[in-house]
């Protein structure tokens, strides 16, 4: 009883568009989420409600293809780890595993030196 | 103490051969004499990944050493003085070698394993068969 009492004084006293876009913003916050809330709590319902679209697992070429021997000498290999600017591609964005990487960069420092891939822009 | 190294060198794109086959002689000269043994691949002209100098092509050579570190550093030493050459790299490959042979090794000990059921290889194929027609309806 309070609150309505309350809500008639506000709409005479501050005049005409506050306490309506009040009033609005009270209804849209509570209104729409009551009723996801129920269902979208439900078992496994808010994990795959945050993932906007479905991301394919990454996975280790090298362990794949089981390519253990990572060599300076193969370019061809090594440029597929290297962005256009010369620079190696992270982990996250390959899907490369840890040991990988390691042997990986390693052998593409070597490349650099011997003039094989470039330290900075793309090959001649 | 003999390891095995790897030693990559690139000459200027001018050098005659005859003069790249001299200075190859002489790098397997100085390994072999220093009880080693040394095999080399020319990978002839190529392109460089940036300008080294004035140069935009080299000759690459590849050595295979299995030498002692003195003898290597002879040979490092060899190709610092030598002008043609414009850029070297030695790589030590033995214990890499070493490790790649334990995986094999560890590989060949798990086929022969799995040689003995011959059906396995065909449940995983209707398994991803079932799987991916879902996927793909």
């Amino acid at each position: 009883m309070a609150e309505e009492t309350k809500a008639p004084s506000a709409h005479a006293g501050g005049g005409d568009s506050r306490p309506e876009r009040s009033g609005g913003d009270r209804s849209e916050r509570s209104g729409p989420p009551r009723g996801p809330r129920p269902g979208g709590g439900g078992p496994g319902g808010p994990r795959e409600g945050g993932r906007k679209y479905f991301r394919r697992k990454k996975v280790c070429k090298f362990c794949v293809e089981k390519i253990e021997a990572v060599n300076y000498k193969d370019v061809r290999l090594l440029a597929q780890f290297v962005a256009e600017s010369g620079k190696i591609t992270p982990r996250r964005l390959t899907g490369v595993c840890t040991p990988h990487q390691r042997r990986l960069s390693r052998a593409i420092k070597q490349a650099r030196n011997i003039a094989l891939l470039p330290f900075a822009g793309r090959a001649q | 103490m003999n390891r095995n190294y790897e030693v990559m060198f690139i000459v200027r794109p001018d050098m005659v051969e005859e003069d790249l086959n001299k200075l190859i002689s002489t790098l397997e000269s100085s390994v072999t004499s220093a009880s080693g043994t040394a095999k080399t691949e020319v990978w002839g002209k190529r392109r460089l990944a940036y300008k080294v100098g004035r140069f935009n092509d080299g000759i690459f050579v590849l050595m295979l050493v299995e030498a002692t570190g003195a003898a290597v550093h002879e040979v490092e030493r060899r190709l610092r003085v030598t002008e043609p050459v414009i850029k070297f790299l030695t790589v030590r490959t033995d214990e890499e070698m070493k490790r790649l042979d334990k995986i094999k090794k560890l590989r060949d000990s798990k086929k022969k394993a799995s040689a003995q059921p011959a059906p396995v290889p065909v449940t995983p194929a209707t398994a991803e068969a079932a799987t991916e027609a879902p996927a793909s309806a």
